[in-house]
This record gives C-alpha cells, sequence and structure tokens, in this order.
C-alpha cells in the first residue's frame, strides 16, 4: 500500500514538473499570440479598444463572425511592409554571420585559455549584461557621434580631414546589433568547442591533416549545434530589434520592429500590427524548424 | 602426458636457459626472432629529453629499436612513457635530443607529416563519421585515388574483423570494436611505425587477451614496427619482442621478455616485472661453487656466484615465487636453501595457488605452487608448518 502510494506520488510530481513549463508556455506565450492573431483579422476603429470584434454574441450564442484578410492584404499591397521584412532579415542574417565570424575565434581562444584565464574571459563577455541595455546603446551614441570619440580620435591620428557620418547610419546598426548580441554567440559556440576532445584533433592531425583541415573535418562539424544555436540567438531577436535601429540607424533604415512600433503606436491601427507580428512570427519559426530537424538527425550521432 | 615426453621438453627449456644465461652474463640484449641483430636501428632515440614547467618528464633517453619490432615500454603511472610516445608522434617537442626514424631526423616535423601514426588509450574514433569514413580519413589526407581508398578501406576492415560494419556510426560500437576502427584507421595509412598507449587498457580481461593475439598477428603480417606502451606487465611480456622497463623519465632496463624476467638488473625491475621475493643481506662468503649472503631475517642464504660481488657487500636476492618450492618436508642439499615458516595466507586461483609463509623472524616468503594435478582438497592448509626451498641458481643476486 505504501509503497503504491509513493509510487503514484511520484508520478505525480513528475508529471507536474514536466507540464509545469508547458503551462507558463501556453500562458504567456501561446495566448498572448492568440489574442495578437485574432486581432490580425479585425478592422480598425476609433475606440477602446481600437479594433472590431470578430464575434457576435446574441443572447442565444454566436450569431455572427466577421473576418477580415484586409490587414494581410494591404501588407502585400503596400511594399514598405515587405522593403521592411527583407531589410530587417538582411540586417539579422549578416549581423548573425559578423557575431560568427568575431564569435567563433574568441570562443576557441577561451576554450584553449588555461583555467583562470578562461574564468576570467568568460566574466568579460558577461560584464556587458550588467549595465542597462539601454545605457550601453547610448554610449555607442555618444561614441558615433559627429564630435564623438572615434571621430575626434581619427582627426587626432589624421586619418580623416572632417568628421565622418557615423550615427544614424546602417554601419551604426550593424555595430549596435553585433555588440549587443556578441555574448549570445559567444557562449553557445564556448559550450560546444568546450566539449571537444583533444585527442581527437591530435587524432586527425596524426593522420595527415593539416591544422587547417583539423578544423575544417573536425572542429566545425562537431561544433555544428554551438553554431546553429548562436546563429538563432542572434538572428531571431536581432531580426525584430527595435531599440538599436531606432536610436542609432537613419529615418530610412526601415526595420519591421520599427514598423511594428509605429503601427501600434503612432497609427493606432493594431489589426494591421498584429498583421505584421504574426508574419514576422512566420518568418522566426522557419529558422527554429530547421534547427529542430537538424537536431534529431544530429542528436542519435550526438550522445555517446 | 608421460614421463618420456616430459623428458625431451625439458632439453631444450635448458639450452634456452642456458642462451639466457650467456647473454645476462655478457651483458647482451637478446633480440626477438623477427629481428637481425646486424641490421640498422629503424628507429633511433638520442639522448631525448622532455621537461614541463622545469620538471623532468622523460630524462635523456637513448634507445634503437628495429625494423618489425614489436617493441614494448613498460612502466607505471606517471614515469613519462606516453610522453616517449607523444614525443615520438610529434605532438610534443623534445627539450633536448633527436629522433631518428628511418635514417630521417623527426625533429621540428608535425604530426601530419611523420611517417607514423598512433592510437591512444581513448582510441578518439571521430564521433560524427561512419566507420568507413573514419578509416579512410587518413588515405583522402594523403591524396589517395578515390577507388584505391575504398579498396584499402575494406581490405583493413576485413583485417580487424569489421567487415559489415561500414556505415555504423561510433556510438553504435562497443569498446571493442572502437579499438578495432583506431587500430584500423592508423593501420591503413601503412605507416613505418605505429604507436600504440595503452591499447588494450580499456578492454575487459578476456577481450583483452583475444585482442593481444590478434595484434601480434596483425602487426606479423605487415611487418610494420610497433612501439606499445603499456603498464601492464604481463601485457608487455605477451606482445613484446623487447621490452624496456621505465622508471622516472629514464630506461632502467631493456631486453626480451624472458630476459628482463628472468635477469633484472636491478631491484625496481625485479619487483616492478611480476612479483619477487627480495631477500636483503651482506656478502659473508665466496665458494667456487656459490656465495653465501647473510640476511638479518632468513639466516645464510645459497646463492650463485655474481661476477663483481666481493665479501662484505651489500646485495639483495630476487628469487620468483615459481621457483620455491613449499613442501612439509624439510630438503636439504649443498644447492638449495631450505628455511622454516608457517603457512598464513592462501589464495587459490584454480591454476595456481598462492602461498604466503610466515618465517619465525615473521618475515613473509610469497611461493606460487603450480596446481598440476587434481587434488580433492589442498595439501597444504593455513597454519600448516611447512618448509620453503630453491635452489641457488633461482636466485638473482642484484646489486643495486
Amino acid at each position: 500500500m505504501n509503497t503504491r502510494y509513493s509510487e503514484m506520488a511520484d508520478k505525480a510530481w513528475r508529471s507536474f514538473v514536466i507540464y509545469l513549463p508547458y503551462v507558463w508556455l501556453l500562458l504567456f506565450f501561446l495566448t498572448p499570440f492568440l489574442i495578437v492573431f485574432k486581432i490580425s483579422f479585425s478592422d480598425p476603429v476609433i475606440a477602446q479598444p481600437p479594433f472590431t470584434p470578430l464575434f457576435d454574441w446574441a443572447r442565444s450564442g454566436l450569431s455572427a463572425v466577421y473576418i477580415t484578410f484586409d490587414n494581410f492584404l494591404f501588407l502585400f499591397e503596400d511594399d514598405l511592409y515587405w522593403l521592411s521584412y527583407l531589410k530587417s532579415v538582411r540586417v539579422a542574417a549578416f549581423s548573425t554571420l559578423c557575431c560568427l565570424l568575431i564569435g567563433y575565434p574568441m570562443a576557441y581562444a577561451i576554450t584553449r585559455a588555461d583555467t583562470t584565464a578562461r574564468n576570467i574571459l568568460l566574466l568579460l563577455v558577461i560584464l556587458p549584461f550588467w549595465t542597462s541595455f539601454l545605457l550601453r546603446v547610448y554610449a555607442w551614441m555618444g561614441m558615433l557621434s559627429t564630435h564623438g570619440l572615434i571621430n575626434k580620435g581619427l582627426l587626432w591620428m589624421g586619418f580623416i580631414d572632417e568628421p565622418m557620418k557615423l550615427l544614424y547610419t546602417d554601419f551604426a546598426v550593424y555595430l549596435g546589433i553585433v555588440y549587443t548580441y556578441l555574448p549570445f554567440m559567444i557562449l553557445p559556440l564556448y559550450a560546444a568547442l568546450q566539449k571537444l576532445d583533444l585527442s581527437i584533433h591530435e587524432a586527425a592531425s596524426d593522420l595527415g591533416a593539416t591544422p587547417f583541415r583539423v578544423f575544417i573535418d573536425i572542429t566545425l562539424p562537431m561544433s555544428a549545434t554551438g553554431i546553429i544555436a548562436g546563429c538563432l540567438l542572434v538572428f531571431i531577436p536581432a531580426i525584430g530589434e527595435y531599440v538599436i535601429p531606432t536610436l542609432l540607424g537613419g529615418s530610412d533604415s526601415l526595420m519591421i520592429g520599427r514598423q511594428l512600433f509605429n503601427e501600434f503606436f503612432e497609427n493606432r491601427d493594431w489589426p494591421v500590427a498584429s498583421a505584421v507580428a504574426t508574419i514576422l512570427l512566420f518568418i522566426l519559426v522557419i529558422p527554429i524548424m530547421l534547427f529542430q530537424r537538424y537536431q534529431i538527425t544530429a542528436g542519435t550521432n550526438v550522445n555517446e | 602426458m608421460d614421463a618420456s615426453e616430459i623428458g625431451t621438453m625439458t632439453i631444450p627449456m635448458n639450452e634456452k636457459i642456458d642462451n639466457l644465461l650467456d647473454d645476462a652474463t655478457t651483458g647482451n640484449a637478446r633480440l626477438g626472432n623477427r629481428h637481425d641483430s646486424n641490421a640498422q636501428p629503424f628507429i633511433r632515440i638520442e639522448n631525448l629529453s622532455k621537461e614541463f614547467d622545469g620538471v623532468t618528464v622523460v630524462d635523456s633517453v637513448n634507445l634503437d629499436i628495429y625494423r618489425g619490432e614489436l617493441f614494448a615500454i613498460l612502466g607505471g603511472s606517471g614515469c613519462g612513457k606516453t610522453t616517449l610516445l607523444r614525443l615520438l608522434a610529434g605532438f610534443e617537442t623534445p627539450s633536448t635530443g633527436r629522433v631518428i626514424i628511418d635514417g630521417i631526423d623527426m625533429t621540428g616535423l608535425p604530426p601530419y607529416q611523420r611517417p607514423v601514426n598512433m592510437m591512444v588509450q581513448s582510441y578518439a574514433v571521430f564521433p560524427h563519421m561512419t566507420v568507413e569514413k573514419n578509416v579512410a580519413y587518413g588515405l583522402k589526407k594523403d591524396g589517395v585515388d578515390k577507388t584505391q581508398i575504398g579498396e584499402q578501406v575494406s581490405q583493413m576492415l576485413s583485417l580487424v574483423q569489421l567487415s559489415g560494419y561500414e556505415t555504423r556510426k561510433p556510438h553504435q560500437l562497443s569498446g571493442g570494436q572502437l579499438q578495432r576502427v583506431a587500430l584500423a584507421r592508423a593501420l591503413v595509412k601503412k605507416p613505418k611505425v605505429l604507436l600504440l598507449d595503452e591499447p588494450l587498457a580499456a578492454l575487459d580481461k578476456k577481450l583483452r587477451e583475444r585482442t593481444q593475439f590478434e595484434l601480434m598477428n596483425i602487426q606479423d603480417q605487415l611487418g610494420i614496427t610497433f612501439v606499445v606502451v603499456t603498464h601492464d606487465q604481463e601485457e608487455a611480456m605477451n606482445l613484446a619482442t623487447r621490452i624496456a622497463v621505465m622508471d622516472d623519465g629514464r630506461f632502467v632496463q631493456t631486453g626480451t621478455p624472458t630476459h628482463v624476467y628472468e635477469y633484472p638488473t636491478n631491484r625496481f625491475v625485479a619487483d616492478f616485472v611480476g612479483t619477487t621475493n627480495m631477500f636483503e643481506g651482506t656478502v659473508s662468503r665466496i665458494a667456487d661453487e656459490h656465495l653465501l649472503i647473510d640476511t638479518v631475517d632468513f639466516g645464510d642464504i645459497k646463492a650463485s656466484p655474481t661476477p663483481g660481488t666481493n665479501v662484505g657487500n651489500q646485495v639483495w636476492l630476487a628469487v620468483r615465487p615459481e621457483k620455491i618450492t613449499i613442501s612439509k618436508e624439510s630438503i636439504t642439499s649443498e644447492t638449495t636453501t631450505c628455511i622454516k615458516g608457517v603457512v598464513t595466507d592462501l589464495g587459490y586461483y584454480g591454476n595456481r595457488t598462492i602461498y604466503r609463509v610466515t618465517t619465525e623472524t615473521s618475515a613473509v616468503i610469497e611461493i606460487s605452487a603450480q596446481n598440476q594435478f587434481r587434488a580433492s582438497e589442498p595439501i597444504l592448509d593455513s597454519e600448516d608448518e611447512v618448509f620453503v626451498s630453491w635452489d641457488l641458481n633461482s636466485g638473482i643476486v642484484l646489486k643495486e
């Protein structure tokens, strides 16, 4: 009796622990998304809330459903949105590539450093998180401005004759995104590279592979999960980034995050804004699904 | 087996012992029968040292290894044997000295340019490649033609009995199979020298014994020079044509397995390779046919005359447990030493029994007796009063 009771308690506890995160996701991710999804099929009105209801509830029950696809069609008609999506994907992809190119050697160097140096280096990677993200972006504004630190330095050294326009350019946006998201690239790469067994590198070298071939044949494929995880962690937030393009980018830097903000808060067109958000989500879901598929196929190989 | 058969077997055995005795007295290391002693050394290690942060791990080692040998470096953990192997493979750069393989100085050559392949204890099989790709890897790096690679890989896989496992991934293989993949991967490149670091340590006992013989067969078939590093003295003795016993970065003795076992040159080797009873004393008398050693615990014991020993020298007599006879009756003869004691410990191993006999001075002597006859109950038991005896030729006098 006793053991049965404790077994049942065990089972209940296990399912509680397993399903708790799902409840969390359901409450705070799926429900808001469904609300946004629902709004995207409404018409905007000047009212509180600023959109028409989808369902008309009479006393006897559901009497009518009003669904409009105008918001989505509108997104297709006005190429402003498509250009914004494209630009966002381009900026996010290029920033991700930059983060990868800068982050990979850094992560690799950290794994190869001795223990004390490794801890200090890891701390330095995480250190920027200790100050507010906004403050750091403002600091970049100060440095990039016409009379900022960078222009002054370059003028003083004689590389340029007059201040360059750095702030409010695409360059500033790339710089800001790469700077902000670099730790999200380095940390998963570090985790993946740190697990690599040095004896496997040595075996490849022993079998006749030059250091470059060892990197291509062994290091790179064996750190693939870290590369993919890092890329997703940079790409996904970067694509919807609002603060960096707004503060560092020029007025012409139309990224989708900014469009979304404009539709919600300036035009108060919640249905169109919701449609923008819905499509953005689908753009983001595609790389995640690809990653999942990769993990499923690679998962069987990684288990030793 | 009847008496006449035993008789015919003992004659060649005696001859062998005589040969060994000659070698021992002249100091020549006997080489394996696969080796021609007039040949030039294939691997020459000259004055090789390696320091890590001021700690000398390999200490001016000199060694010649000949073509086709299966050479074992035997030593405890931390004796520098793995570092020595890594120096040969090129993973470490020597602090001093050099390595010459087949007449070519290896100094400064990176691992991927050496005609040497290494198999490590963890096997280091590439986890993201199939068995076939693992084995083909080295050939691909050498730019071997694709059809040739396929041929050689399948040949090698059948040699290590892994045919049919081509498309398996390493995580689907057992420890023994991984070991074969690592071996095939190293051998398929037909290196001049194959270095093996504890090749069998990760396998269970039965598999290890079987793999030892397979390794020897493969080495015989391919004729590649093998250098094996091991801490397991039985493995070294079974595998190797010659053994170098290593301690604290230096070679303490080099020779054939028989030579190292039967004629250790010092107490470390006698103790490390196999088990030994060590009798410490001073030489009290030297006669024509024997010398007498005066010991505190065992009184006078007899030993065969050894050149270079004088009366008053401190010496150790090393006697292997299996060379001591245990019986209930005292054995007295001109050439035997006989000591009285009590059996205090008894270990039954099936094929042999280990007795630990405590003398009146509470010193312990270990005896290993072959269980030649099937007995329903042990002839000797704990607390039995016994006599242990050995012939003077059974022991070896050590001066250090």
